[in-house]
């Protein structure tokens, strides 16, 4: 039950700072992206905010040996950089690009039931699954 | 379509994104990925608990929000129409966060903060790609 309080409030917050920010709005994405049309800068500073912040608490973290309310801290297993890595990064870079929606804004417009926003996280689902039938299995 | 440039919400924004993501790492030592906790919700057994905690805290604060406070602070947003491109899309993004283990969350935010070589590579690729798309295209309607 604490683990669920604790990541409910972990998602909330995030999906407050996604609301906030504006990133909820996938035309102030696509207008920073955009660097030929109307350029909003607004989605830099909310990076830059958000690792700036994560970095001090992350940095603060590396002096305990386990967190608060669990037995250890989780890092990804993979160091290397392999080719699925850069090709996922490549085609979620073009599908962003595309609409200006990431899983986070995306699943957090969810609620608002637009159509557009519905089958955008459909065929995002779509594709978590598919990529989990076919894992890039590393071969270079 | 025009939208304005934010600094003061965009910073307090990032700010509680941040907050949000630490908080997840420093109670449960769990990453703050959304496209990793979204597949690992679907598709793992384990684990099952706290992922939904934090998808019903992402899926709900939003109207939760616009229905309280939407007065004071005027928030509002768009959303995509219907088209082949937004499905196009959905699946590029499924696919690529799944195969690149990450997205704006992971890679961007937590995995940057902690100089993951993986993470900052992934940041820059897909940067570049949304950029050099975005630029080239608008196929795609919002109302």
């Amino acid at each position: 039950m604490r683990s669920f309080i604790a990541a409910w409030l972990a998602g909330a917050l995030m999906a407050l700072g996604i609301t906030l920010s504006g990133m909820i709005d996938p035309v102030k994405v696509v207008n920073f992206l955009n660097l030929r049309g109307h350029w909003d800068p607004t989605l830099l500073l909310v990076m830059v905010s958000a690792f700036l912040t994560y970095s001090v608490g992350y940095w603060l973290s590396r002096r305990r040996q386990r967190p608060l309310w669990h037995e250890r801290f989780h890092l990804p297993e993979k160091h290397q950089i392999d080719r699925p890595l850069v090709l996922g990064a490549l085609l979620f870079g073009v599908g962003w690009g595309l609409v200006g929606y990431c899983p986070g804004p995306a699943l957090a417009a969810l609620g608002g039931l637009q159509a557009g926003t519905l089958l955008f996280v459909a065929t995002m689902l779509l594709g978590f699954s598919l990529a989990k039938r076919w894992p890039l299995t590393r071969r270079n | 379509m025009v939208t304005e440039f934010t600094p003061l919400s965009g910073v307090i924004g990032g700010v509680l994104i941040g907050l949000g993501a630490l908080l997840l790492w420093w109670l449960l030592g769990r990453v703050a990925g959304i496209s990793g906790i979204t597949a690992g919700f679907l598709f793992e057994s384990g684990g099952r608990r706290w992922r939904a905690g934090f998808l019903l805290g992402l899926l709900t604060t939003p109207m939760l929000y616009l229905a309280w406070v939407h007065d004071a602070l005027n928030v509002s947003w768009h959303a995509p129409e219907v088209s082949w491109w937004v499905a196009l899309a959905g699946l590029l993004v499924g696919l690529g966060t799944r195969w690149g283990s990450g997205c704006t969350s992971g890679h961007g935010v937590c995995g940057m903060s902690r100089w993951s070589p993986r993470s900052i590579l992934a940041t820059v690729i897909f940067m570049l790609a949304g950029i050099v798309v975005a630029s080239f295209f608008n196929g795609v309607q919002y109302a």
